[in-house]
């Protein structure tokens, strides 16, 4: 990562999100076919709902012909998260016009929102529109075009996890998580450290008595105070 | 091709209520600037956020019980964090950590 703001940076900074999107587009692409999905009802998803992982669950939602509305509430569920991720970036783009944030906004993801995050400690925390607009677009494209590939392959390829693609966006969030706990200055390493540990003591108990998707959001939130506090506790 | 007004609904209903998500904050923060303390709690979402969605990968939920360890995935998240210690570059990781599984896939 550099501190250059700019297009070139921005196409060169995502691609390792493209290239987990590949993977798990495709993947979604023939998974959604596998279950009925026509291609067009794909590609029409990834560019309407746009939302990796809750695309996945509106498929076998869809397979089980669950209700309208319990499939959109569970969808709301899953990307709640969302409110969270938007509400941490958006003060970096109130420079820019309200047609800009909210464009911003629409097509933020998991991964463009951590790659931002990361690239923060580099540009002495400055954000604008135009890189976050590259990556989300760049993002974007590729994962609506990828997913509609996935389904035109359907059935040619069966067992899609076995390449491995699946891990690529996993492994994104470890390398995010490690750069981001040796490159943010503002919280020191070990209050980065213990929280990410609560967090995860806490999934690991939390998995038993609630569905990943709240709990996610639930377990966020409670690292979040812990942090506050410890970060004052240890002034 | 075939589009049932069925998944068209689910479609644009999940569309809307994931764009609203996305867009509310940015639309408030417009106007609003937030408290120093929110903005504090929230520094910790990313930290927070991308070790959640780590420990989802690594374990599989069976409710009522205790999660059972995902092995392939956890057995790869091994060379992908040394690479990241190594290489701290982003790709580098990704490429790592894709060949990782696909290997451990083909040996089990």
């Amino acid at each position: 990562m550099t501190g250059d703001l700019d297009t070139r940076s921005a196409l060169r900074e995502t691609l390792p999100t493209v290239f987990g999107y590949i993977g798990i587009a495709l993947a979604f692409g023939i998974t959604a076919r596998a279950n009925g999905l026509s291609v067009l009802e794909i590609f029409l998803m990834s560019l309407i709902t746009y939302a990796g992982s809750a695309e996945f669950v509106i498929v076998s939602l869809l397979a089980l012909h669950a209700g309208i509305g319990s499939i959109v509430l569970s969808v709301f569920l899953v990307n709640a998260r969302m409110i969270l991720m938007s509400t941490v970036v958006a003060p970096y783009l109130s420079h820019e016009s309200m047609v800009k944030n909210i464009w911003a906004g629409t097509l933020l993801t998991d991964e463009t929102f951590t790659l931002s995050m990361n690239k923060l400690n580099y540009t002495d925390h400055k954000l604008n529109f135009r890189w976050l607009d590259t990556a989300n677009l760049f993002a974007y494209t590729v994962w609506g075009v990828t997913s509609a590939i996935g389904g035109m392959l359907g059935n040619l390829i069966n067992n899609p996890e076995k390449y491995g693609f699946s891990f690529a966006l996993v492994a994104m969030f470890i390398g995010l998580l490690y750069l981001q706990m040796i490159s943010d200055r503002t919280i020191k390493l070990t209050v980065q450290f213990i929280v990410a540990l609560f967090v995860a003591v806490l999934m690991f108990f939390g998995m038993k008595w609630l569905p990943q998707n709240g709990l996610l959001l639930i377990v966020t939130l409670l690292g979040c105070g812990f942090g506050v506090v410890l970060k004052h506790g240890t002034k | 091709m075939a589009l049932s007004s069925y998944v068209l609904f689910v479609i644009l209903g999940s569309g809307l209520v994931t764009w609203l998500s996305r867009v509310i904050p940015f639309i408030l923060l417009k106007q609003f600037k937030l408290p120093k303390v929110v903005v504090n709690f929230l520094s910790f979402v990313p930290i927070c956020i991308m070790t959640a969605l780590w420990m989802e990968s690594l374990f599989i939920q069976h409710l009522g019980q205790l999660p059972s360890l995902n092995v392939p995935n956890a057995l790869a998240s091994i060379p992908t964090l040394i690479s990241a210690m190594i290489s701290k570059n982003l790709l580098v990781i990704v490429i790592v950590g894709v060949i990782s599984l696909a290997i451990i896939n083909l040996a089990f």
